[in-house]
């Protein structure tokens, strides 16, 4: 992922994030990599940004990494806290280690890879993005997913697709358990593009036959009027 | 209650076989039939219908020979009204101190969106987004516009809270704190489903929670990453469905807010089980002095705004909402109503055409329509049916309002000339006094002709 030009350098120990965050709304020049060394688990780093640059964080990052992500490639070379890639709407984040919980909130677009395990709720409200865990995910993950694939290559925890609208999970080990309305469904042609494509992108090698594919049954589309009617 | 029947000259007399219970009262076996007949609960739009301690049980004690009023017409009265003054760079600065409360597209069509902005910006004062995104057409005609981000986050996205001029991060509703929004399936017409990422047609449930943060501490750090995200220019609110407001306003403060929206319980919705609408949450009064209360209580009462809503109608409500202390209101009901809610007709190339038949078919009448959640609304306000939506043409619409708010600002400075005030902020809770009991223990204002607060130690 490295550029060919010289990183500009980030140095939170000497830098405030506000410094930081600054200069990645300004006008930026596409392909610039921005380097941010000791990140020590801050908050909010590199959030909003607009445009098709590279920010590399060395180290571990807090609260809303890379938030609403647009167009840009950041890699958090560590965990990540909660909410990584909350709301991203395009571009690229890569976790190489392990991503608290509500990894890719609600993203609209874009990828997230996250190489190590994520914790609970990961692809909350996912709505349009694609989310690859390499490792496991936590209970409750794709609750309220409405667009887009969640691929773990690992296991689920519980309620896995709860109240799930058309977004997919893609499940490689055991789920513990479904939530209300989702479903696990045959993979077909299209679902074994999908992952294989995924999983090619975010760099993981498994054969997408391997996966199961969890749906939405449908069921809470709409509140059942005829139901229990009387008669 | 009813204990009479017509006797034999036709004459209502006391009969004990016609007793009617005031437990089981008409609308109480209406509603078990009903809940027998369907297996459903009751959903429905606007808010409480019951009868609450409100701004209509407090009055003002206007200037005499202790206090010296202003001249209605010719004595200044200043309005103006700014927002986020906390840690926003670029605060909200407002003519008049009454703004437009969240209501979302989807639960109004784009008209009044659309209609919302023109009024607002006519009159100097902001206007919200809601549960569902910012439409071009809100954005366009809005001077200054408030972004909400919700639990959902329907349609939230880093364009629009760029183009926004504030920040609402809404934690709960006073229709229904605790709840999650709803929007039935008549409702989620192409552009809407387009807008929500939602399958057309669907029965729409929304989160009652925020999918990337809970509870205070993370809060502090969501409004962070909101404030980093905008680089620190716009003012971020936070707004409550009022239920423990006094601790709820007290963390929102903590967290960082700029401005607190504090929602009493006759807030409305477009869509809310009925059961939410009248047994959740407290009355506006109660709310609007705990908040001022946990401002006080912090030493932030002149640093964090606060905004109340929840059944503001008239311009004495906003009168008094700002003597006992709130910074502006928000109003929704009262601009529907102003749109045309309820109204037995519609206007349309300059004329008047009747929707009774319209409210009879969906077995209501003018005056007691609360079917926002069905889309049918008779006068177009709350619809996104293309042929009904017609019913309210943007700049009828935007008169209607302008003139609405005009009328709640005239009659606050009235109001504010009346006890002396050269400024409405000036107005205080020594200006009130309360008609009820209740009101007086609610929002701690003396029972009018004596110095009793009920519950203050030392005031008999």
């Amino acid at each position: 992922m490295g550029g060919l030009t010289t990183p500009v350098l980030f140095d939170l120990s000497k830098q405030t994030l506000r410094e930081l965050n600054k200069a990645l709304h300004g006008p930026l020049v596409p392909g610039t990599v921005y380097r941010v060394e000791n990140p020590d688990g801050a908050h909010s780093i590199a959030v909003g940004i607009n445009a098709p640059v590279e920010v590399h964080i060395e180290g571990h990052a807090g609260y809303y990494a890379a938030g609403m992500n647009m167009l840009a490639t950041v890699v958090i070379y560590g965990n990540a806290g909660p909410g990584v890639a909350e709301n991203m709407m395009s571009g690229r984040v890569d976790v190489t280690g392990f991503a608290s919980g509500g990894a890719g909130a609600s993203a609209h677009g874009g990828l997230l890879v996250i190489g190590g395990d994520a914790g609970l709720r990961c692809g909350i409200s996912l709505k349009g993005g694609d989310i690859v865990v390499g490792g496991s995910v936590g209970s409750f993950s794709a609750f309220m997913a409405q667009a887009g694939n969640l691929v773990v290559c690992g296991d689920a925890g519980e309620g896995l697709g709860d109240s799930l609208y058309e977004a997919v999970v893609y499940v490689r080990g055991t789920i513990q358990s479904l939530g209300a309305d989702a479903q696990v469904e045959p993979m077909a042609e299209s679902d074994l593009a999908t992952v294989s494509s995924l999983l090619g992108a975010a760099g993981i090698s498994h054969p997408a036959s391997d996966f199961k594919r969890v749906a939405s049954a449908r069921n809470l589309y709409h509140w059942n009027a005829d139901a229990n009617q009387e008669y | 209650m009813s204990t009479s029947s017509p006797n034999n000259n036709g004459r209502h007399e006391p009969n004990l076989q016609c007793e009617e219970s005031a437990g089981l009262d008409r609308a109480t076996l209406n509603y078990i039939e009903r809940a027998a007949a369907t297996g459903l609960y009751e959903i429905r739009g606007l808010g409480s219908k019951r009868r609450l301690p409100h701004f209509d049980d407090l009055l003002f004690l206007g200037a005499s020979l202790s206090r010296y009023p202003l001249e209605g017409y010719r004595e200044k009265c200043i309005t103006k009204t700014v927002l986020g003054s906390r840690f926003a760079s670029k605060p909200i600065e407002l003519e008049i101190p009454i703004t437009i409360a969240g209501m979302s597209f989807g639960s109004l069509s784009a008209n009044v969106k659309e209609a919302l902005g023109l009024a607002a910006t006519s009159m100097g004062t902001s206007t919200t987004t809601g549960d569902g995104g910012m439409t071009q057409e809100e954005r366009r005609s809005s001077k200054t516009l408030i972004y909400q981000c919700l639990p959902s986050r329907y349609g939230f996205n880093p364009d629009d809270l760029r183009r926004a001029d504030a920040i609402e991060v809404v934690i709960g509703q006073g229709a229904k704190p605790g709840g999650g929004g709803m929007l039935l399936g008549q409702k989620v017409s192409p552009r809407v489903a387009k807008m929500r990422t939602l399958p057309e047609g669907i029965d729409q449930r929304s989160a009652c929670r925020h999918p990337d943060w809970t509870g205070p501490d993370d809060l502090a750090i969501k409004i962070k990453e909101l404030r980093e995200l905008t680089d620190w220019e716009k003012p971020i609110y936070v707004k409550i469905g009022a239920t423990r407001a006094f601790h709820d306003v007290k963390l929102a403060v903590h967290a960082g807010a700029d401005v607190i929206v504090v929602d009493g319980m006759q807030g409305g919705t477009a869509a809310t089980q009925l059961a939410f609408i009248e047994h959740v949450g407290i009355p506006t009064l109660a709310a609007l002095r705990q908040a001022v209360d946990a401002l006080e209580d912090m030493n932030k009462k002149d640093e964090v705004q606060l905004i109340v809503s929840g059944g503001i109608r008239t311009g004495a409500d906003v009168a008094k909402a700002l003597a006992m202390g709130a910074d502006a209101v928000a109003i929704g009901q009262g601009i529907l109503v102003a749109l045309g809610c309820n109204a037995a007709t519609y206007v349309r190339d300059g004329k008047h055409f009747s929707a009774v038949d319209d409210y009879t078919a969906l077995r209501t009448a003018p005056g007691f329509c609360h079917h926002c959640h069905t889309g049918r609304c008779p006068t177009g306000v709350t619809t996104q049916d293309p042929e009904l939506e017609q019913r309210l043409e943007p700049q009828v619409g935007a008169n209607r309002v302008r003139n609405y708010l005009k009328t709640l600002n005239m009659e606050l400075t009235m109001m504010a000339r009346a006890c002396g005030k050269q400024n409405v902020h000036h107005l205080e809770r020594e200006d009130l006094v309360a008609l009820t009991v209740e009101a007086a223990a609610m929002a701690k204002i003396p029972l009018a002709g004596t110095s009793w607060i009920p519950g203050e130690p030392g005031r008999m």
